[in-house]
């Protein structure tokens, strides 16, 4: 199965403090997957999810409603691939 | 015993001991006021949304959502009210959780309810009248709040405005059962950190500002000065200071201290909480953003309820304290 790393958000500052915290996080992970932006408010709905942003690993909600420190954040990417 | 004497003792010594300002001048007067209201809303803004954050933690929307979606048209405005005044609104969240609610088949008065509420009663305004105003103010401030939320919901549910929503809205309908990532103490303890810091953050200019703004009109600005323009006995203050408020969102954090200065001028009180009421539930920005996934007919409506409870709810202020 592909792997996937997404940040749905509906294009508010703290989602796209988010996206690049979530790059920058893959990154230092060293690891070889596309980080997605999507800005799709009905895709966080059926999510049933009604905060943004949003951080799915492998279509999983891991991270909802605000953006952590880096150290959470590579947490919850490592903890959910 | 005032909680806050010790804050005075230190104001009042780095005042006349430290910059050593001559004491009962002007000047002294308002870097007093300026030292003292700085540090008593710090603490207080630390203090209170630390543990609202807390609190909230256990009351995702998600799960407020689940709450309002077994609940029948009337009890749900009440509840949607009260749990409005824990959760944080910013306009990004506005389209998630209209969106959330109305799919989740959570009545559209209810939600309303909570589209008042949550923005009207935060905890960033609840501070500063706290602190500015007592806690009798605040506690107006917060029945009143609820009451207008209550209201304005169960109006427009009684409307049947369903048509007025974007057609696209109703085409999903979602389980309100959501999937969520267990907290443990440590993370609520993080998240609340957190939270606190990034609202300091974002507001302290602001307050800072508004206090430095406040401290000079106390200490220069004739006690009546403002008595003559929006005393309780001018009519047309309120419904001014409403249309002021709605375009001045952002900038809340920094109104509230000036506003408690120009109270102190002869503003009246109730033309106060109203104008913070319109700050605050009627913005400007979360109108564009629900013009989404609602027509502008129904934001009007919306607007229009809400500012007519608010507008009420000032003259009624005015005319009780």
């Amino acid at each position: 199965m592909n792997k996937t790393i997404e940040v749905i958000g509906s294009g508010c500052p703290t989602c796209k403090k988010l996206y690049k915290e979530t790059l920058k996080a893959v990154s230092d992970l060293g690891l070889e997957i596309k980080v997605e932006y999507i800005n799709d408010v009905q895709k966080i709905i059926s999510m049933g999810i009604m905060q943004s942003p949003v951080l799915a690993v492998n279509g999983k909600p891991v991270l909802v409603g605000f953006t952590p420190d880096m150290e959470k954040i590579k947490k919850a990417i490592q903890d959910n691939l | 015993m005032n909680i806050f004497y010790p804050i005075q003792l230190l104001a009042d010594w780095l005042t006349y001991s430290v910059f050593c300002i001559v004491s009962d001048t002007t000047l002294a007067c308002a870097v007093n006021f300026f030292i003292y209201d700085t540090i008593k809303i710090f603490i207080l803004l630390i203090v209170i949304i630390f543990a609202v954050s807390i609190i909230r933690s256990f009351l995702p929307p998600e799960k407020i959502r689940f709450i309002l979606s077994h609940k029948n048209k009337y009890t749900g405005n009440v509840i949607a009210s009260l749990l409005g005044i824990i959760t944080p609104f910013c306009s990004c969240s506005a389209i998630p959780l209209f969106l959330g609610f109305v799919q989740a088949g959570v009545p559209l008065g209810t939600t309303f309810s909570f589209l008042v509420a949550s923005p009207m009663i935060n905890e960033v305004a609840l501070v500063l009248l706290l602190g500015l105003f007592g806690w009798k103010i605040a506690l107006i401030y917060i029945v009143s709040g609820l009451v207008i939320a209550i209201l304005s919901g169960t109006v427009i549910g009684k409307m049947k405005v369903e048509n007025l929503v974007e057609s696209f809205v109703y085409q999903n309908s979602i389980n309100a059962n959501a999937d969520q990532p267990n907290m443990t103490w440590s993370d609520r303890f993080a998240y609340a950190k957190k939270y606190t810091w990034d609202i300091i953050k974002k507001v302290w200019p602001f307050i800072i500002i508004g206090i430095a703004l406040g401290a000079w009109i106390h200490g220069y600005v004739p006690t009546d000065f403002l008595a003559r323009y929006a005393g309780a006995d001018k009519w047309f203050a309120v419904p001014l200071a409403v249309l002021i408020g709605i375009p001045l969102y952002s900038n809340a954090a920094g109104i509230i201290p000036l506003v408690s200065a120009l109270t102190e001028k002869g503003v009246a009180m109730g033309t106060t909480l109203a104008f913070m009421m319109a700050v605050t539930a009627l913005s400007l920005p979360e109108f564009m953003i629900l013009k989404r996934v609602m027509k502008i007919k129904l934001i009007l409506i919306f607007a229009g309820i809400a500012g007519v409870g608010i507008v009420f709810t000032g003259y009624l202020f005015n005319w009780v304290l």
